[in-house]
């Protein structure tokens, strides 16, 4: 077991280091002279060769990386070049925000589409299962902010139940904060269920079809014995993995969600940021979601022998 | 799946030999969409770009079949040439993809050694950010245009081509037939694009398939994050964009495209499905469960 543990974390390291290598050279590609970006096209030629030196930019690239590699694991992510503001600070408030509407509609769609892909495959070609996975298969095809659109156009419009545009944090207005993100967790949770429930039917319909599943049938299990002991337990781990995916995914796809219902998120600070070709920031948000996917999945993996024991024993 | 399908007597006849439902009206809806395309390419009913601002915001009806923009410009020319936009994105990032996975896949899977160990450890940190994620970071690299587009999400996808690639050519050259190859005396590289690259061909195919469907839902959504196709020019995914700010107006703004799109993916992701059950081994046997 511990062992196990030991080869994983061992396995995500490197894939961090490449992750921030990555992120690295990616934003350094971006065309343009960060140094003119940040004094404007007015500059004279003495001021920018003064603040290239000052942002290190006149060093070799690797020891740029060297610099801010070493910046980096103190947790500094340099200051946003349009409004000055701390990185590091900024991204992490921005992602919390992200995180919250995420987790939300991932956990509730678990809930549902977990057992509702168990019982599409028990009744395999039934009309049950053709209703969910026909349903299923439909939300997976309405892309989110579209989803988004037409509740904001039901819910926000027509009927003026729900508000527009806007955020209130959590901490501020509890009751406002569960209104302004009741449509957006919605959203995301209907695109997701879409998504778990064709997972879960498709590994329940792989383990139905095993000889222990008859023979717990035949053992005179009653069928939601045989469900739950036997069935659910064996075909639970590649839905699991799905979920850890998928929040990755959110987070890196949040960004369109939180345009439609205008959320100060993460998504949208990466977007804003690119219109701006602020880079510092643009560096903060890729590497922030690119280490909690890894790190997602870490734990996913991690957590993965409750479900299935068999992993361990590799 | 009709209903005759479901009855046990049906099943255990031998199934006449049609392609399954889904491959069907899969197949019926991608072929409808790139028939629009193709015609969109070349004709449309008004000019997707014209301005008319006597007929602003106006609704469906005989003049414009699905109503008229913010601009007076029609909307049925307006998606009929989004669409061609779209396909034509499409096909150039998932060929893009494909060429570069496959290439780096093979030649890590042949050469092995430490042009795999590298090649893997960039592809996986590639694989570590999620695919529209690294696609709005190339973006901010490459410039946010059509061909930015195929250029970011070509990237962003190729490294699950190579992984997939990489795997099965692994594990074919273990195969006695491509032992066999050598020991008659072909070069390495006949070998490969004889032997090796034809049986690469099937989970290339099913990938692909499902790619389509990312790459239209990526494009969209850059394009409606503003970071995709630069108006005028009409994108699905921009359209949605810029009738937002009009909901109450005129809500068929918002309807519309994403109707397009919806279909659009509908149709692609039930062939992925029919391609699939057709292609991977571990689904085989489970044909029409679908």
């Amino acid at each position: 077991m511990l062992r196990f543990v030991f080869a994983r974390v061992g396995m995500a390291v490197p894939t961090l280091l490449l992750v921030s290598i990555a992120v690295f050279v990616l934003v350094r590609m971006i065309p343009g002279d960060p140094a003119q970006l940040l004094l404007g096209d007015l500059a004279d030629p003495d001021s920018l060769a003064d603040m290239r030196q000052r942002m290190g930019l006149d060093k070799s690239v690797f020891q740029q990386f060297v610099i801010w590699f070493g910046n980096l694991l103190t947790g500094d992510l340099g200051s946003s070049i349009t409004t000055g503001q701390d990185v590091t600070a900024l991204v992490s408030s921005r992602f919390l925000i992200s995180a919250q509407v995420v987790l939300a509609a991932v956990l509730f769609a678990a809930l549902v589409a977990v057992p509702a892909g168990i019982i599409a495959a028990w009744r395999q070609n039934g009309v049950t299962d053709l209703f969910l996975i026909g349903t299923a298969t439909l939300l997976v095809s309405i892309p989110t902010f579209w989803l988004g659109l037409l509740m904001l156009l039901l819910f926000g419009v027509k009927l003026s139940w729900l508000p527009v545009v806007g955020y209130v944090p959590f901490s501020q207005d509890a009751m406002g904060a569960v209104l302004y993100l009741l449509m957006p967790i919605a959203t995301l949770f209907l695109h997701e269920i879409g998504i778990l429930i064709r997972m879960s039917r498709a590994s329940t319909l792989e383990v139905l079809r095993l000889d222990y599943v008859t023979h717990a049938r035949a053992k005179g299990l009653s069928e939601r014995a045989v469900l739950t002991r036997h069935v659910f337990r064996n075909s639970f781990g590649p839905t699991w993995t799905l979920i850890g995916l998928v929040l990755g995914n959110l987070l890196g796809g949040i960004a369109v969600v939180e345009t439609v219902f205008t959320i100060p998120g993460l998504g949208r600070l990466l977007v804003d940021s690119i219109y701006q070709r602020d880079y510092p920031v643009i560096q903060g948000c890729l590497l922030f979601v690119a280490v909690t996917y890894v790190l997602v999945n870490l734990a996913v993996d991690l957590l993965y022998p409750l479900f299935d024991p068999k992993v361990t024993a590799e | 799946m009709t209903q005759a399908d479901l009855s046990p007597a049906s099943q255990a006849r031998p199934r006449p030999q049609l392609p399954p439902t889904n491959a069907l009206i899969g197949g019926f809806i991608v072929g409808t969409i790139v028939l629009v395309a193709l015609i969109g390419a070349v004709w449309t009913p008004y000019d997707p770009l014209k301005l008319d601002f006597t007929s602003r915001f106006q609704s469906p009806g005989a003049e414009h079949w699905l109503g008229a923009d913010e601009f007076g410009r029609d909307v049925l020319s307006r998606l009929m040439t989004g669409a061609s936009t779209s396909v034509w994105i499409s096909i150039l990032t998932v060929t893009f993809a494909v060429l570069v996975g496959t290439t780096i896949g093979v030649v890590a899977g042949f050469l092995r050694g430490w042009t795999d160990r590298v090649l893997m450890a960039v592809n996986n940190a590639m694989l570590a950010f999620p695919g529209l994620l690294l696609a709005l970071g190339l973006l901010a690299v490459v410039g946010a245009n059509q061909y930015g587009i195929v250029l970011a999400l070509g990237v962003a996808y190729s490294p699950s081509v190579a992984r997939i690639v990489r795997g099965t050519v692994l594990s074919l050259r273990e195969r006695e037939f491509i032992e066999s190859s050598r020991v008659l005396g072909n070069s390495e590289l006949y070998t490969m694009f004889r032997h090796v690259l034809p049986n690469c061909i099937a989970p290339i195919s099913v990938l692909a398939t499902s790619m389509f469907g990312w790459v239209i839902l990526a494009e969209s959504a850059l394009s409606f994050l503003g970071l995709g196709v630069p108006p005028p020019a009409p994108t699905w995914g921009n359209m949605l964009a810029s009738a937002r700010p009009f909901m109450d107006q005129a809500a068929f703004l918002s309807i519309f495209p994403g109707i397009c799109i919806s279909i659009a993916l509908l149709g692609i992701n039930l062939l992925g499905d029919a391609v699939r059950d057709r292609f991977d081994p571990r689904m085989r046997g489970m044909r029409g469960s679908h």
